[in-house]
C-alpha cells in the first residue's frame, strides 16, 4: 500500500506552554526533524476540538497528533490536560469506528524541557505513517459517491 | 408565490414513512392547508405518477416538502426530478436535513448491507447467495430496479436546498407554522433551518441542572432515572448540549434521553464532534486511566453521537478497508 515516494502530512495542535515551546526548542537546537508535521499552536490542548481532528483527516491529514502539559500539574491552566485525557479516548474510540488506523492518531504529553522527546516522536510517527500510506479522506469519499453524481 | 393557489407536493426518499404521518399530525389543520394550497403530488397521500410529476413545467411547483435522505438511484432521480420542478425545495424532516438513521448505513457499504441483509441475517433463506441486481430478463421483457449505493446522502448534498426542516420527525406546531410562512411569505434568508429554534434542547428542558460530574454511564435499560434531575448529570448519555432546539424537549420530559434529533445546534459543523466534546468534559476522573475506563462504557460512540447525522458530519462515513 505504501508508495516509496509518499510523504505524509502529519497535523500537530501543540499547547503554547509545553509541546510548542519543545518544538520550538527541537528547532533552535537543530534536532534532526521530518518535514512531514505542520504544527498548529492552540493555546491548551484541552482547546482542542474533537472536530479540528476530523477537519484535519477531512482536509488532507494523513495522520493528527494533539500533545500538551503532563498531567497532574505542568498544566498553565491548572487543569486544561484534563480535559484532554477526558476527552482524547472517546475520540480514539470514534475514529476506530470511522475506520481510520489508530496509529493515525497520536496524543500525550511532552514538556517545554523534552525537545530530543519531540523530535523522536515526530520521527517515529512519520515513519510509521509512510509504511501505512496515504489516508486521501476526500479521495476515499469521491469513490464511494460517485454513484449518480 | 403564483397567481391562484400555491402549488406544493410532498415526497418520500428513503425514510421511514414517519415524516408523511407528522405531515398529518397537523390535524384537521390539514384541511386549512388542503383549502389554501393545491396539492399537487403526494405519494402517501394521492395516486398520482412519475410520469406525472416529469410532464410538470420546470418550476411549476411552488414548493417541494421533501422528506427522506438519497439511498439509491431512485431517491436521486427524485430529487433531482423535484428540484427542477419546484421554484422552492425544502428538505423536510432529519433523513433530509442529515441523513437520519438510515445515515447510519454509511458504517457499512452496499457489498456489507446486501451480505447482511441478503445472507447472514438469521431469518433468511438463500441458499443461492442471491443479491438484487439493478436488471433482470423475464420472458415479458426487462425489468430494471434502482441501483442501491455506497453512501447515503442527504438531499443537500445531492441538490441544491432552500430551506431545512429538522426532526424525526418535525413536530407539529413546527410544521405548520412552516406552512404559515410559505402561506404569508415570511421567510428567512435561502439556506435557513425553519421551523425549530436558535439555542438547544438543554434551554428548553426543565429538568433541575446542578454539577455534572460522571463516574459511570448507563444506557437506558439500565436504570431508572430521576424525574426531575438533568439526565446527563444521572450518567445517561443525552444529545440535549449538541441538539437544536425547537422540540420542546419531548424526549427529556418523559423521562428519556434527548437523541439529538433536531441537528447541530446554530454555529456547530459537526454535531458528533461537539456531543462527544460535552460527554467527556463531564466524565469525573483524575488520571487517564480512569477517564478511560469511564468513557469505555460508552459502547457504540459513533452511533450514539452521530444517530441521526452521519451523513451530514465531517467525515461523512466509515472507511471501509
Amino acid at each position: 500500500m505504501a508508495e516509496k515516494d509518499f510523504e505524509p502530512r502529519i497535523i500537530a495542535f501543540l499547547c503554547n506552554w509545553c509541546t510548542y515551546a519543545a518544538a520550538d526548542a527541537a528547532g533552535i537546537s537543530r534536532m534532526e526533524q521530518p518535514l512531514n508535521v505542520d504544527i498548529i499552536r492552540v493555546m491548551c490542548s484541552g482547546r482542542v476540538d474533537p472536530s479540528f481532528v476530523l477537519k484535519a483527516f477531512l482536509e488532507g491529514a494523513d495522520a493528527v497528533m494533539v500533545y500538551g502539559c503532563h498531567p497532574p500539574g505542568d498544566c498553565h491552566y491548572s487543569e486544561g490536560n484534563y480535559k484532554t485525557f477526558r476527552r482524547m479516548p472517546l475520540v480514539e474510540q470514534l475514529l476506530e469506528q470511522y475506520g481510520i488506523e489508530k496509529e493515525r492518531f497520536q496524543w500525550g504529553w511532552i514538556s517545554a524541557a523534552e525537545a530530543p522527546e519531540w523530535a523522536a516522536t515526530t520521527r517515529e510517527l512519520t515513519r510509521k505513517i509512510k509504511e501505512l500510506g496515504p489516508l486521501d479522506w476526500k479521495g476515499y469519499l469521491d469513490g464511494m459517491e460517485s454513484e449518480g453524481v | 408565490m403564483m397567481a391562484g393557489k400555491p402549488r406544493v407536493a410532498f415526497y418520500w426518499a428513503a425514510s421511514c414513512g414517519g415524516c408523511d404521518i407528522a405531515t398529518l399530525e397537523i390535524r384537521e389543520k390539514i384541511l386549512d392547508l388542503a383549502q389554501a394550497v393545491d396539492i399537487v403530488f403526494w405519494p402517501v397521500a394521492m395516486d398520482i405518477k412519475y410520469k406525472d410529476v416529469e410532464a410538470m413545467e420546470d418550476g411549476s411547483i411552488d414548493v417541494c416538502f421533501f422528506n427522506g435522505a438519497i439511498r439509491n438511484a431512485e431517491n436521486e432521480h427524485m430529487a433531482r426530478l423535484l428540484r427542477a420542478k419546484s421554484k422552492v425545495l425544502v428538505a423536510y424532516g432529519s433523513c433530509a436535513h442529515e441523513g437520519c438513521i438510515p445515515g447510519l448505513a454509511n458504517l457499512s457499504d452496499r457489498e456489507g448491507i446486501f451480505e447482511a441483509v441478503y445472507k447472514e441475517s438469521p431469518s433468511t433463506e438463500n441458499p443461492d447467495g442471491l443479491v438484487p441486481q439493478t436488471r433482470y430478463e423475464l420472458p415479458e421483457g426487462e425489468v430494471e430496479i434502482p441501483a442501491f449505493y455506497d453512501t447515503v446522502r442527504t438531499l443537500g448534498q445531492t441538490v441544491e436546498v432552500d430551506y431545512f426542516v429538522p426532526g424525526c420527525p418535525p413536530q407539529a406546531d413546527q410544521t405548520w407554522a412552516v406552512f404559515e410562512a410559505f402561506v404569508s411569505g415570511d421567510l428567512p434568508p435561502l439556506g435557513s433551518v425553519i421551523g425549530a429554534g436558535e439555542k438547544t434542547v438543554c434551554d428548553e428542558c426543565e429538568r433541575v441542572k446542578e454539577e455534572k460530574k460522571v463516574k459511570e454511564f448507563f444506557r437506558i435499560h439500565e436504570i431508572i432515572p430521576d424525574e426531575k434531575k438533568c439526565l446527563l448529570e444521572q450518567g445517561i448519555v443525552c444529545a440535549g448540549p449538541a441538539t437544536r432546539s425547537g422540540c420542546g424537549a419531548l424526549c427529556p420530559t418523559v423521562n428519556l434521553p434527548c437523541r439529538g434529533c433536531y441537528g447541530p445546534p446554530p454555529g456547530v459543523v459537526d454535531q458528533g464532534a461537539k456531543l462527544l466534546s460535552a460527554i467527556a468534559s463531564v466524565v469525573d476522573a483524575d488520571t487517564e486511566e480512569e477517564a478511560r475506563r469511564i468513557v469505555s462504557q460508552i459502547v457504540d460512540p459513533i452511533g450514539t453521537f452521530y444517530r441521526f447525522g452521519l451523513p451530514a458530519s465531517l467525515l461523512r462515513r466509515r472507511k471501509i478497508q
